[in-house]
């Protein structure tokens, strides 16, 4: 118990080692995600617990986590980069690697299921021409299941561009894809 | 000239979901156009889901609902003199007189749907406040044996009573405390978090706050799950707000308490609904279950005394201060005291939320309520209490919705959802996803979880192949009745303990979907 807590003080603190004089380095590096992350590291490092909201930004700005920003992160916080990769590859929110340009999340938990989820998660597939955790060939859509939006009232439901969707026909789905091409191809 | 006619349009997710947004914008074009004066005020959502968008006028005599409303339908609603409660297709009538409603609860819910989720005023009006301006004048041990008395159990699921673990955490010394939402409502079937985080932000912050005076914590964190964006912009709105008027702060209404609290962002995984596992969240580390002993309560986040509790529990805090443990108390049978708002999801006519006292069947649910299948099929199996709930067949749905009396029957009422499925079903299925979903869900701390569910998978997959003659089948399904047990008694938290509870029950009730004697299941069963 100990233990656990001198660490969490430690990943709190903002580090001794990799500290501020490695973040103001970091902010003028020639690698815009290096930089970047620096930035968002500067402002968010010293709340308790920061490393989530920090990969929250990092991924908001930059689309994913790159493998540059994961050194940042852990020299800034004071961890291993084993650490922050075990972190990143624990949720299923975060990517190493960037989305298409648009997402489609799919609910496949039981509530849509009930109501013909996993029809309409078939028709994803075949509308998009590619698997859960993939995207299409021209990087329009990356394909993504979720397990549960809370519209369960409401199944099937879905999710595109964080913008919810209910009581989802494979005709609909059609429109909202097409629309959604059409709004930003 | 006369006062703009206030039009509600709700801004739930559930709402937005069927173009509610479109649905405003054309409300207040058209009405331009024809040179009517209205106001559109974004609300919460009453919760009768299956009419959303629901959209109200606001008359003399009182809420009239049309639903529900789409872009389409706007130009014939305003040709049919809706603003004066004009006949059409989509009237519903007076809001609270629609019978799903009116014969509902609504203690929690009081003003979801009501009020406009972001207006101090509206949230002051109708009743908000009360609670915390009784708790700033009581002593925090009052607090304490009020909510002890009230008989509130976490709304979670595991229905914990709540005032006993502010009584541990107020009674363990430490300079630093924390009050906890648990808002990862990941839960198939479950919505309530998410309608009052987004209908009644404020009720969430002042039970918080009341949690805080109670036990001597002045910061809180609300760990919402990042499915959920609408939820948490607007707590954020609600908590920027909150501030800017002293709701929150070093001076909490000017009483000289501190309290303040911050929403973190979940990523995505089921697990962190588990509070332990959730603590490790917003340490910033993976969402790994810890073992317990130490409760949360001695020493949770950062290794601090926590309170953790889910936010149907924490926005019931105010209501019970304010009218009194007793007249929370007095509703509900037996141990479990007070209303629920459970959740009809899945394959029903009517889905949405229903706010009321425990005590009545999941047929009245089903029916009354629900209205049956949306399908137009016989109903077959409801799943209570979320994937790691149990499947429950007709012959249980009479049993009265009670903590205690459906633990008799091997079910689990939890937080509330309930998932109805017609005869289309495949229950061999939907046990094989319920292994499945803890495969995937695992935090892979403890083995019987991270191996035994995608055993349990495997085996499943061996029962339903059809190609096994009878008598290998009953084997696999010995097996699979043996891991079942192994998970359920071997497994550190709810994910592997509970998993075998939608397992079995297919297994127990649903028999012929497994291709096996039913005299053998009930053998088992009994």
């Amino acid at each position: 118990m100990h233990l656990r807590e001198a660490k969490s003080d430690l990943a709190s603190s903002g580090g001794a080692r990799g500290g501020k004089l490695a973040l103001d380095a970091a902010q003028a590096s020639t690698t815009p995600a290096i930089a970047a992350t620096a930035r968002i590291l500067a402002r968010l490092k010293d709340q308790p617990g920061p490393l989530l909201p920090v990969l929250h930004a990092v991924q908001h700005e930059l689309g994913c986590i790159p493998a540059e920003a994961v050194q940042t992160i852990a020299e800034a916080l004071n961890l291993s980069r084993a650490e922050v990769h075990g972190v990143i590859t624990f949720y299923p929110h975060f990517r190493t690697e960037p989305a298409a340009r648009h997402t489609l999340e799919v609910c496949r938990a039981e509530a849509c299921q009930s109501m013909g989820g996993e029809r309409l998660a078939a028709h994803a597939r075949a509308a998009l021409g590619c698997d859960f955790h993939a995207s299409t060939p021209d990087g329009s859509f990356t394909l993504e299941p979720v397990y549960c939006l809370g519209l369960c009232a409401q199944s099937p439901a879905v999710m595109i561009d964080g913008q919810p969707h209910a009581r989802v026909t494979e005709a609909k789905l059609d429109r909202l894809l097409a629309r959604t091409l059409e709004d930003t191809p | 000239m006369s006062a703009p006619v206030v039009i509600y349009v709700p801004r739930d997710a559930a709402a937005l979901a069927m173009d509610a947004d479109t649905v405003a914008r054309d409300i207040e074009r058209m009405a331009d156009q024809r040179g009517l004066s209205v106001q559109v005020v974004r609300n919460g959502s009453r919760g009768l889901l299956w009419l959303e968008p629901l959209v109200e006028i606001a008359t003399p005599q009182g809420r009239i609902a049309y639903g529900p409303v789409q872009p389409e339908d706007v130009a014939s609603l305003f040709d049919a003199g809706w603003l004066t409660g004009g006949e059409h297709a989509l009237r519903l009538g007076l809001t609270e007189e629609i019978p799903y409603l009116k014969h509902q609860e609504r203690l929690t819910f009081a003003r979801v749907g009501v009020i406009d989720p972001l207006s101090l005023q509206d949230y002051a009006a109708h009743g908000g406040l009360q609670g915390l301006k009784r708790a700033l004048a009581m002593e925090p041990a009052q607090i304490v044996d009020e909510m002890v008395e009230s008989g509130l159990r976490g709304r979670g699921g595991a229905a914990f009573p709540t005032g006993i673990k502010w009584k541990t955490v107020a009674g363990t010394p430490g300079d630093t405390k924390y009050i906890v939402c648990n808002a990862d409502e990941g839960d198939s079937g479950t919505f309530a978090d998410r309608l009052l985080m987004e209908g009644d932000p404020y009720v969430l912050i002042e039970g918080m706050t009341i949690a805080g005076l109670a036990v001597g914590a002045t910061y809180g964190y609300i760990y919402v799950r990042s499915e959920y964006p609408h939820a948490i912009a607007t707590l954020e709105a609600a908590i920027a707000r909150a501030r800017s008027v002293g709701w929150l702060g070093d001076d909490v209404h000017g009483s000289g308490r501190r309290f303040d609290l911050e929403v973190r962002k979940g990523a995505g995984a089921y697990i962190c609904g588990e509070e332990t596992s959730l603590l490790e969240s917003l340490e910033g580390k993976r969402g790994v279950v810890r073992a317990k002993p130490p409760l949360p309560a001695i020493s949770g986040l950062f290794g601090k005394p926590t309170v953790i509790n889910n936010v149907i529990s924490l926005a019931t805090v105010p209501i019970i201060l304010a009218k009194g443990a007793a007249y929370y108390r007095d509703y509900g049978v037996g141990r479990s005291h007070g209303t629920l708002p459970f959740q009809l999801a899945g394959n029903l006519k009517q889905g949405g939320l229903v706010e009321k006292a425990f005590g009545l069947s999941l047929r009245d649910l089903l029916y009354e309520f629900g209205g049956g299948s949306a399908s137009g099929r016989p109903l077959r199996a409801v799943q209570v209490g979320g994937p790691l709930g149990a499947y429950l067949p007709e012959s249980q749905w009479d049993v009265p919705l009670d903590y205690e009396a459906y633990i008799q029957i091997s079910a689990m009422i939890g937080h509330g959802g309930l998932v109805a499925f017609d005869d289309t079903v495949d229950m061999a299925r939907m046990a094989r996803y319920a292994m499945e979903f803890c495969a995937i869900e695992s935090c892979g701390k403890c083995t019987p979880c991270r191996i035994g569910s995608t055993r349990g998978m495997e085996t499943i997959d061996k029962i339903a192949a059809g190609s096994q003659s009878r008598e290998q089948r009953e084997q696999q399904v010995h097996l699979l009745r043996d891991l079942c047990d192994t998970m359920l008694g071997g497994s550190l938290c709810a994910l592997g303990g509970m998993a075998p509870y939608p397992v079995l029950s297919a297994l127990n009730h649903f028999p012929q979907d497994f291709g096996i004697e039913s005299s053998q299941s009930a053998a088992h069963a009994a």
